[in-house]
């Protein structure tokens, strides 16, 4: 059994209007070191794959086939032994 | 015509399409559900506004995988009135038959309104009874109605005259005001304004009843 972490977030050059009001409520409560904050998508999946390289093919296949729009997502992601 | 709606799990404007048609425009429209899979009896196909699948993930993001959608496809390849309106555009850009996507609002907030939209394209088979450039009045109430596309996809929308309404005062932060769009082909229209709740003058106006009978004035012509 394998346990990826997948993260999904804007791409860079996508407006993340969540990111951006969550940062301007930390302004509000002077966190004023705070730069930039990306609000974006964490999922964990639990894979049954006979090896990690095979985990990793599920991962990238359901990255594309259904948890990221490629339009204005990006995505990244950790395989471990669970 | 006989249309058939779509009705997913967590649509909520289905019933105002199949009241616009089958009341205001006087044609046929069935309710079909999500898991049918034959829409070979219909003329044309409406993706209604709502919340399919609770939004989850992204809006439209599950709802391009109902059974249905495969024969919306079809329906798309045929050449068939396609139709979607709100979560419906949002589930057509998911499903890929239109270019794009759909993001949040600009201001985080959701709009419900009245926006006036300017008719880009009259030339299609959903605008044929508007003049070019002509300001109607649409409701609108998404959330996520920003419209996305990237700089190629924006010059290749604006050379194949795609771009078929604009906002006038962009409510959202859609790319270049883009209201709605159409496929390269003219027969599948997305739009985020919803033309199913301007067909009476009771709703507030008609604006949205002549997109309908635009679509008859082509299939009769």
């Amino acid at each position: 059994m394998y346990l990826a972490k997948i993260y999904v977030t804007h791409k860079p050059s996508i407006l993340d209007p969540q990111g951006e009001a969550v940062k301007n409520a930390l302004h509000r409560l002077n966190y004023t070191s705070i730069e930039s904050i990306s609000q974006g998508k964490f999922f964990e999946v639990n894979i049954n794959a006979d090896s990690k390289e095979a985990a990793i093919k599920v991962v990238e296949s359901i990255c594309k086939d259904l948890l990221v729009n490629q339009n204005m997502e990006t995505y990244s992601y950790e395989v471990e032994e669970g | 015509m006989k249309f058939a709606v779509i009705s997913f799990p967590g649509s909520n404007c289905d019933w105002d399409m199949y009241y616009a048609i089958n009341d205001a425009l006087g044609q046929e429209a069935d309710m079909v559900r999500s898991d049918e899979t034959n829409l070979d009896q219909y003329d044309g196909v409406l993706i209604p506004g709502g919340f399919s699948y609770g939004d989850y993930l992204r809006s439209g993001a599950i709802a391009r995988f109902a059974p249905a959608m495969q024969a919306v496809k079809k329906m798309a390849e045929a050449g068939k009135p396609v139709l979607g309106v709100c979560n419906g555009f949002q589930i057509l850009v998911e499903a890929g038959l239109l270019p794009g996507s759909l993001q949040n609002n600009t201001s985080m907030e959701f709009i419900s309104d009245w926006a006036p939209l300017k008719v880009v394209n009259n030339q299609t088979m959903f605008t044929n009874g508007y003049a070019k450039d002509e300001t109607i009045t649409i409701p609108i109430a998404h959330g996520e109605g920003n419209y996305y596309c990237d700089d190629e996809t924006l010059k290749q929308l604006q050379a194949n005259h795609q771009i078929v309404f604009t906002y006038e005062d962009n409510p959202n932060g859609s790319r270049n005001n883009i209201a709605g769009v159409t496929n390269q082909a003219g027969n599948v229209l997305g739009m985020m304004p919803h033309p199913e709740r301007a067909v009476e003058s009771i709703l507030g106006g008609t604006d949205g009843l002549t997109l309908f009978k635009s679509i008859l004035n082509q299939v009769r012509s």
